[in-house]
């Protein structure tokens, strides 16, 4: 556990060095601050519903950026043969990558805290807070399921954009497998509108949750993490 | 303390090692000599667990490197071709990481930080981004790292490769001082580095052990010899004399071991001119022993010598490593 902890502690400092992630974050705040106070502006209502949906969207372009790096940079420089070579266990190195994305990701959260602050500082009446706390689960794990198919990727390549690429895909791939599920009609049709991480998203910001969405989150976290252990691992089979 | 027995090492279709045996005993520092793509980084990654054989096996301190590898890398501090190192941390942060991930207790760990900082004379730029330091000083923070946890066993691939003359010396003499303390193995493609810092050395050739010797008896061979190879049954010390006994032989070392059945590979080092093959055949037989094969070394150590890199001013320039 303590090499879980020393990897992603590592790998939460360099993102505070890296001009990269100080970049990403920017842009982050930026959007998701333009977006909040134009939905206010436009709704005049005193709730986060809508800047949600759209968090769930900047995400499929964030966490590509945020997650490129993680093993691609490692095997391409080389550092990943002096981390492996020590005592270090593979599943390790996958889970202390990953908790240092996370922990990344739960700072960038952090960050945007301010709108419902100023929602219940100037809303009128006081804005409901279960919503507010469900649709912040909601992006986390979203965010999180993101997170675990870009290490995942970027556990395939030596190259970070083709890491970013790739993941990119495959989140629009998810992203975009609810719209199939009309044209393809049923059963092919449920199968991809459960694959959905639209379908899965609306629920929390509307103030439920549903253990089935949760559920869905976490499955995608577990597998991912575990095929990146496998594409590690191919390394130290017999050839 | 490193065991290395009939290691061979396939990338797809093409084998980069044939049937490597060699032991280091404890203490030692042996030089791992050969040229650029004879397979001495393949064989370290092995050793360090980086990668498997494809078959043979590897020991470090009597664990095995594939089977109880995470035992046996706990006995190893390595230091990789080309030294990579994370450039957006600070020479103290990354130190401290890898004694992290060395499992050192923590009260130890800052003790160990400055201990080999200390030894390695990275301390003045304890603080600095290893991304702004000299080759030099990168050389000596991947060896500073390879200390931390005082491991019994140090695997360094090509340590002085990119350095200048005065930082050559420097880290050749600071490896030096490890032996004793530390089983050292060490790889180059630079004859002259295994003379000054190595008390043996394995001399490596297209994936294959072509001589085990004290780098004395390597520049005595050097000067004019003839390498025979011979597969003889029976007991070592007395097939040793007998073979010893012909009188233009210079050298006898054993080639492999951990045969069961009493086989020994030998290797037979002999003066240049006149052809000592009849001899040797005829004082093994004549002794009493059975002889399974003689041939001629398949490549003379000369040859291999001429592809290595003798001149010190030269030292890994244009040398990219595979
Ligand atoms: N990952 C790899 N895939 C394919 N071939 C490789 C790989 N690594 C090394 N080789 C080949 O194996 C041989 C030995 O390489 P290496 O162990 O790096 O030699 P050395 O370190 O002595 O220069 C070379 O011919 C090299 O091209
Ligand atoms: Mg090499």
């Amino acid at each position: 556990m303590t090499n879980v902890v020393a990897v992603a502690e590592r790998e939460l400092k360099s993102y505070f060095v890296s001009p990269v992630a100080y970049v990403i974050t920017a842009l982050f705040l930026l959007i998701s601050g333009f977006l909040f106070s134009v939905i206010l502006l436009q709704s005049n209502e005193a709730t986060l519903r809508y800047l949600f949906s759209n968090l769930g969207v900047i995400w499929l372009f964030i966490t590509p950026a945020l997650t490129m790096r993680l093993l691609a940079e490692e095997s391409r420089s080389g550092t990943i043969e002096l981390l492996l070579t020590n005592p270090v266990r593979d599943f390790e190195v996958v889970l202390g990558k990953y908790l240092g994305a996370l922990g990344f990701l739960l700072f960038m959260v952090a960050c945007t805290l301010y709108y419902p602050l100023l929602l219940f500082i100037f809303g009128e009446p006081d804005p409901d807070v279960g919503p507010m706390l469900t649709g912040y689960l909601g992006v986390i794990l979203q965010g999180a399921a993101f997170l675990a198919i870009g290490l995942l990727a970027s556990s395939l390549t030596q190259n970070q954009i083709v890491a970013a690429v790739l993941t990119f895909a495959i989140l629009l791939i998810l992203w975009l497998s609810e719209s199939v599920a009309n044209f393809v009609g049923r059963p092919m049709g449920d199968v991809t509108r459960y694959l959905s991480t639209t379908s899965h998203f609306q629920d929390f910001s509307r103030g439920v949750i549903d253990t089935t969405h949760v559920v869905y989150f976490l499955s995608i976290v577990a597998a991912a993490l575990f095929l990146t252990l496998l594409s590690l691992q191919a390394r130290r089979w017999r050839a | 303390m490193i065991d290395v027995q009939h290691l061979t090492k396939d990338y797809g279709a093409y084998r980069a090692l044939h049937d490597v045996t060699f032991r280091v005993e404890k203490g030692e520092v042996l030089g791992f000599l050969g040229p650029n793509g004879a397979g001495k980084t393949t064989t370290m990654r092995i050793l360090t667990g980086y990668m498997p054989a494809s078959s043979g096996t590897a020991k470090i301190a009597g664990y095995d490197v594939f089977t109880q590898s995470v035992e046996a890398r706990r006995r190893v501090g390595y230091m990789p071709e080309n030294v990579p190192l994370y450039g957006e941390m600070t020479v103290r942060g990354y130190l401290d990481f890898m004694a992290k991930i060395k499992n050192i207790p923590r009260a130890e760990r800052k003790i160990q930080v400055e201990r080999v900082m200390e030894s390695t004379r990275t301390t003045e730029r304890s603080n600095q981004l290893i991304e702004k330091l000299s080759k030099g000083f990168r050389q000596r923070v991947g060896l500073a790292q390879a200390l931390l946890g005082n491991p019994d066993v140090l695997v360094l691939d090509e340590p002085t490769v990119g350095l200048d003359p005065k930082q050559i010396i420097e880290v050749r003499n600071l490896i030096r001082g490890l032996g004793g303390d530390h089983t050292v193995i060490l790889s180059t493609h630079i004859l002259p580095e295994v003379s000054v810092t190595c008390s043996r050395v394995v001399i490596i050739n297209d994936g294959r052990v072509v001589a085990v010797d004290t780098p004395d008896n390597l520049t005595r061979r050097l000067r004019g010899s003839e390498a025979i190879q011979l597969e003889v049954r029976g007991p070592r010390a007395a097939v040793t004399a007998r073979l010893q006994s012909v009188p233009s032989v210079t050298a006898v070392t054993i080639a492999s071991d951990g045969r069961s059945d009493g086989v020994t590979t030998y290797n037979v080092a002999c003066e240049l001119g006149g052809d000592a093959r009849e001899l040797l055949a005829a004082a093994v037989v004549g002794g009493g022993f059975g002889l399974l094969e003689l041939r001629q070394a398949g490549m003379s150590l000369e040859d291999v010598f001429l592809k290595l890199t003798t001149d010190e001013t030269d030292t890994g320039s244009g040398e990219v490593a595979a």
